[in-house]
């Protein structure tokens, strides 16, 4: 098998805060992510699940720098990316992008869609050409299915779609090499998530991209990921194949996460709701618990839960998993026949 | 007599561009204990087509048609008027509920205000009310949460806190809109549940307005589809889902991505965008986004109506059923 693009060993990223008053000073630490490692490989997709607060966007942010991780190393075509000096690593930049959830905030109002899927260009290649700009920034919008005469446009005058449409411009145009899609289609109708979904996966196979797409939804992510990672509290609970954690999740918490997932069938729906169980909401990040970080809202537990901290460890078929109870128990999600 | 009739609601918006029909006669009755579903995608209208007979409407919005709740028109009310009906017999929740709490006071001062406003109630009254109600909707330990201010409750708990306000008077009719599309979809689940326990046991109406269907298949008992402000299909969650009449509505039961399906094939998407209101397609408004359409589709079908009392917008089907309403050419200029 080819070399890994991108590795990631042991990632942590720590946030420090102060309570209390001046004179009574006490600092907190917040363990945002905690010990992450995966590998991926040019045109694969990692999908990203879990719930807010997980951890995800900071991880999203610790790989690409935009954050400085507290530990670990992010080895891009293995360089050390926490080795560079400022400059070198947005030299680096162009090979790594972003797209943010947020469609509309994420596109400055006052530009036009011409401007800002460009702006990549002008500042990496000050340059070129303003005929060949416009005729790459053209192009880019054909590609993600723009209009190329929409091209003085201001985003005020795009639907949200068509606004993820130009975020995703925006980080293609420099010909990255990884893209990271951090919740891209979470603040969009349902009808326009799937053009969005389909059209990154297009991409995707199109230009050979390594790409990470994260995601608060498992159904979302089943239609674009090759390998699923589970995170919970900034850690990794299950890193699975894509057809093994559908059929058979290893951690309670990934069977917990799509039971929740809503179908459009109404004896289905009630079918699945007596049997999801996951209540009450993450602990604080300032409290995390003993023993595995999941065991307080876990069903399966035992006297080891709470005292042991289970490691991510791999299982026969190349999976990961992070429970002590993965072998005996069985968490395979039957389809119901529906309606 | 239903709870709420509304009949040819329209709300229009005048803009730099132009007047925005975003409601475009809209008529739908809301009976007693029933839950009904308003569904369509951003800029269906309907938002509006609700605070528009909330009396919530912008500066620039007109409303025009007839809203009866208990046989009275919420459309002609003073605003005192309203009042006197607003969070006591109809409450309304709303999408985001970081921004529709206030910050800078406790979560017991927002209850306690409700109740000692609209049912007089004194302070200690008010207080062992809304700790009852936190309990209610699952808030653990509420007597010493109900001291804190919402930045110290998590997405899902102030969504319930949000629940909480709008059941404290015992209204007749709940509306929610967009109720968890903020939050993860663990706290969906766990919020659906609540709403629809809640609602067994007490025998308030519930509207509730959201994109996505999936979110609505098993709380809901009759669905409105919503598109460029006009109700495109109606029917029983049942029909809806397992005989969906209008292309729009299938298009929106095929876009849910699905765990339960054994196949990963590409997503069915509706293409194309939700429509400009100031610049709708001649004929059926959908028509330049169904994969359906046809040369009869030029001309705006009528809305029609199946024996068992559904409604559909589309030449589909028509043979079979009665038209209600002929076609009305507005929206056509």
């Amino acid at each position: 098998m080819s070399k890994p693009v991108l590795r990631v060993q042991d990632l942590a990223v720590t946030f420090t805060s102060f309570t209390g008053g001046w004179l009574q000073r006490h600092e907190r630490q917040l363990r945002a992510v905690d010990g992450i490692s995966f590998e991926l490989h040019a045109g694969e997709t990692l999908g990203i699940v879990g719930e807010s607060g997980s951890g995800k966007s900071t991880l999203a942010r610790g790989i690409l720098g935009l954050i400085k991780p507290g530990r670990g190393r992010v080895m891009w075509n293995g360089e050390e990316l926490n080795c560079l000096n400022e400059e070198e690593l947005r030299q680096k930049r162009k090979e790594l992008q972003i797209v943010f959830q947020d469609p509309v905030a994420s596109l400055n109002p006052r530009m036009t869609a011409g401007d800002i899927i460009s702006e990549p260009l002008w500042t990496f290649y000050p340059n070129m050409e303003r005929l060949q700009v416009e005729e790459r920034t053209r192009g880019m919008m054909k590609v993600v299915g723009l209009l190329p005469n929409q091209i003085n446009r201001y985003p005020h005058e795009f639907s949200g779609g068509q606004c993820q449409r130009i975020g995703i411009a925006r980080s293609l145009v420099l010909n990255p090499k990884l893209l990271i899609c951090d919740e891209p289609v979470s603040a969009l109708d349902v009808s326009i998530q799937a053009q969005i979904i389909n059209l990154l996966k297009d991409l995707q196979k199109k230009l050979g991209l390594a790409l990470i797409f994260i995601a608060h939804d498992l159904s979302v992510v089943r239609h674009i990921s090759d390998r699923v990672m589970v995170m919970y509290m900034g850690q990794a609970m299950e890193v699975s194949n894509k057809t093994n954690l559908y059929r058979r999740p290893l951690h309670p918490y990934t069977n917990a996460l799509m039971k929740s997932v809503a179908v459009p069938d109404p004896k289905l729906a009630a079918a699945m709701r007596k049997e999801s169980w996951l209540t009450g909401d993450m602990p604080s990040p300032y409290q995390r618990p003993k023993g595995c970080i999941f065991h307080d809202r876990c069903p399966f537990k035992v006297k080891r839960c709470e005292a042991d901290v289970p490691a991510l460890r791999r299982m026969e078929d190349g999976d990961w998993v992070a429970c002590h109870r993965a072998e005996e128990l069985d968490l395979s999600i039957e389809v119901p026949a529906s309606g | 007599m239903a709870l709420l009739s509304v009949s040819n609601l329209e709300v229009e918006f005048k803009t730099a561009e132009g007047v925005v029909k975003a409601v475009n006669g809209m008529t739908f009755d809301v009976h007693e204990g029933e839950t009904l579903a308003i569904v369509g995608e951003s800029g269906a209208g309907k938002s509006q087509l609700v605070l528009s007979f909330m009396g919530l409407l912008a500066e620039n919005g007109r409303v025009a048609g007839t809203a009866l709740f208990h046989g009275n028109d919420l459309l002609q009310m003073k605003p005192k008027e309203l009042n006197k009906i607003r969070g006591r017999h109809i409450a309304m929740i709303f999408q985001d509920p970081m921004t529709s709490l206030n910050p800078f006071l406790t979560i017991e001062k927002q209850m306690m205000e409700v109740v000692m406003h609209h049912q007089g109630l004194s302070r200690d009254e008010a207080r062992s009310h809304a700790v009852e109600m936190l309990r209610a909707v699952r808030i653990p330990d509420p007597e010493e949460r109900i001291k804190q201010y919402p930045h110290e409750y998590s997405g899902g708990m102030r969504q319930r806190v949000m629940i909480a306000i709008g059941l404290l008077c015992e209204p007749e009719l709940l509306i929610a809109d967009e109720p968890s599309t903020a939050l993860d979809v663990t706290i969906q689940a766990q919020i659906s549940e609540l709403v629809s326990e809640l609602r067994k046991e007490t025998k308030m109406s519930l509207v509730l307005i959201t994109h996505d269907l999936s979110a609505v298949a098993e709380i809901a008992d009759r669905i409105i589809v919503m598109y460029a402000g006009e109700a495109i299909e109606t029917g029983t969650v049942d029909e809806i889902f397992y005989s969906p009449q209008h292309p729009y509505t299938r298009g929106l039961i095929a876009s849910v991505p699905r765990l339960d399906r054994v196949s990963d094939d590409e997503l069915q998407a509706i293409p194309g965008n939700p429509p400009n209101l100031l610049a709708l397609p001649e004929g059926c408004s959908f028509r330049d986004r169904c994969s359906e359409a046809t040369e009869q589709c030029y001309q705006r079908p009528p809305l029609w109506r199946a024996g068992s009392g559904r409604t559909s917008r589309c030449f589909q089907g028509i043979e079979g059923g009665e038209i209600v309403a002929e076609p009305t050419g507005e929206g056509e200029e």
